[in-house]
């Protein structure tokens, strides 16, 4: 415990520290497990990286974490994100991680303290969650194995929500090995989730035709080349496919359905029932106000005010409806090309790791466009696994494979 | 559309946030730039396709109406401020 204080005074990837094991025996037993804020934890401070939820401690274990618990796993800490999982690089939030390789550097997000956490530690774990990238994307930056399920297979009960219909939660490792062993773990049906799948994985995890996607290999020239260098080490022969929709529209549909969704889960937040709170004065309106306004980030309120609007009377149709259209287009685009090939690849982000002062100078929708590679395959709700391949100036950088629904399997077994 | 400060507060009212005068000019600029970016899906052709409200097909699980064990009222208050020893203290509803 006294190393992890020393790695976190240096690299700030956790909220909280605690040292957890309820038995000794076990699949999992010894094996440390690090937890995003934003998965509850019975008796321990879970906040999302959010001002908003500070002293909130919550009465029950998320379902995860009641598995993980059972099996004898050592819980060490809640690792930190941006507010909520809203960001790219988790600066949004008030205890930034820096990147292992390179201090100046960020981790990528929203699970930036996980990845950052999953590269300092050995015979370790980091359960992590994704919406729209947010493990691929720290994964990917800090040089480990970040894998985003089918969605559904992994309960999410006990996670503090972003977006539902898009909610993932996942797992980073040094090795393949060690996240077969969490998944065989946590996943599963659990009636207390009600988009908790009942379908079973697929077994089969050979591969016959692979393709890369065309339109993500627009990124660094360095990182094209050693993903392509990759892909025919290690596969042969692969074909490239276009996926129109998805890379021309699939930015917008994200964006407009996943700050729809975080706008209604935010509302939640009112200075009532737990978390951060005021004197109560005024009216209900003036109260809740008061509390929002003082305790998100500027980010939150952002996402906020978006997702609001795009579901306002008169602008709901053409923003929300036509968003959640659009994403049927986009997954039916995927279903086609697991017709013909068993893995999709891309790198997992366009570039490395940016240095922290570098993002300073960006603008909202510039930041958004770095997830421009993840959001297709989580909008989709498929698979995937950021893998280490290389590295450009000391700066690791991540190959994304993409998988059919419950083709998880498969999807794992490659990136070995 | 028209993006002014009109419809900005309205939106803060809906969200229950409260904006200054330069987050307001803020807001302004940042929902022309980015809703003019995402206004571009209004092209894509989407006549009789039905909307995904999740990615994969979910069925209703509908479980048993039996009494179960749930949050004690204790566990339910226990992270409230404000609160009397079996409710929660909330701002004036009138």
């Amino acid at each position: 415990m006294k190393d992890l204080q020393k790695i976190n005074k240096e690299y700030n990837c956790f909220n909280t520290i605690c040292n957890i094991q309820e038995k000794k025996t076990g699949k999992l037993k010894d094996l440390k497990i690090s937890v995003k804020d934003c998965i509850c934890i019975k008796d321990i401070e879970s906040r999302a990286g959010s001002k908003i939820l500070e002293g909130y401690k919550p009465v029950f274990d998320a379902t995860v974490i009641e598995k993980v618990k059972k099996e004898g796993a050592i819980i060490i800490g809640k690792t930190s994100q941006d507010e909520f999982g809203f960001g790219s690089f988790s600066t949004n939030t008030y205890n930034i991680p820096k990147n292992p390789y390179d201090k100046t550097r960020v981790c990528g997000g929203s699970s930036g303290g996980a990845a950052s956490a999953t590269a300092l530690l050995d015979n370790h774990v980091a359960i992590a969650e994704s919406t729209g990238g947010s493990i691929a994307c720290p994964a990917a930056f800090c040089g480990v194995y970040g894998y985003t399920p089918t969605y559904g297979l992994i309960s999410r009960y006990g996670l503090i929500d972003y977006g539902n219909s898009l909610d993932k939660i996942g797992l980073m490792a040094k090795n393949i090995k060690d996240i077969k062993r969490v998944l065989e773990t946590i996943k599963g049906y659990d009636e207390k989730d009600s988009t908790s799948i009942k379908d079973n994985l697929k077994k089969d995890t050979k591969v016959k035709k692979i393709a890369v996607i065309k339109e993500s290999l627009n990124v660094n020239p360095e990182i094209r080349d050693i993903v392509l260098k990759y892909v025919k080490e290690k596969y042969g022969e692969y074909d490239e496919i276009s996926l129109p929709i998805t890379n021309k529209y699939g930015l917008a549909c994200y964006y407009i359905i996943a700050m729809a969704e975080s706008s209604t889960n935010l509302a939640k937040f009112c200075g009532m029932r737990y978390g951060a709170s005021l004197e109560l004065k005024g009216n209900f309106d003036e109260y809740f106000s008061k509390v929002r306004t003082k305790y998100f980030e500027k980010e939150s309120k952002r996402r906020i005010m978006l997702g609001t609007f795009a579901r306002m009377a008169g602008y709901r149709d053409a923003y929300y409806l036509k968003a959640a259209k659009v994403r049927t287009l986009i997954i039916n685009e995927y279903k086609k090309a697991f017709k013909k090939y068993d893995l999709l690849i891309s790198p997992s982000m366009p570039v490395i790791a940016p240095k922290f002062s570098e993002i300073d100078k960006l603008n909202p929708l510039d930041v958004y466009m770095f997830d421009n590679l993840t959001i297709g395959p989580n909008l989709a709700g498929l698979p995937h696994l950021s893998v280490p391949i290389g590295k450009i100036k000391n700066m690791p950088i991540g190959l994304m494979i993409i998988g059919d629904h419950l083709n998880d399997y498969k999807v794992i077994e490659n990136g070995m | 559309m028209k993006i002014n400060k009109e419809l900005i507060l309205q939106v803060a009212k809906n969200a229950r946030l409260e904006l200054t005068e330069p987050e307001i000019k803020e807001f302004e600029k940042d929902f022309k730039d980015i809703l003019d970016a995402f206004s571009k899906i209004s092209e894509v052709d989407t006549k009789n396709i039905k909307e995904s409200f999740h990615p994969i097909e979910i069925k209703n699980h509908l479980r048993k109406d039996e009494i179960k064990e749930s949050l004690s009222q204790e566990d339910a208050l226990k992270n409230s401020k404000h609160r009397t020893d079996i409710y929660f203290k909330g701002p004036k509803a009138i």
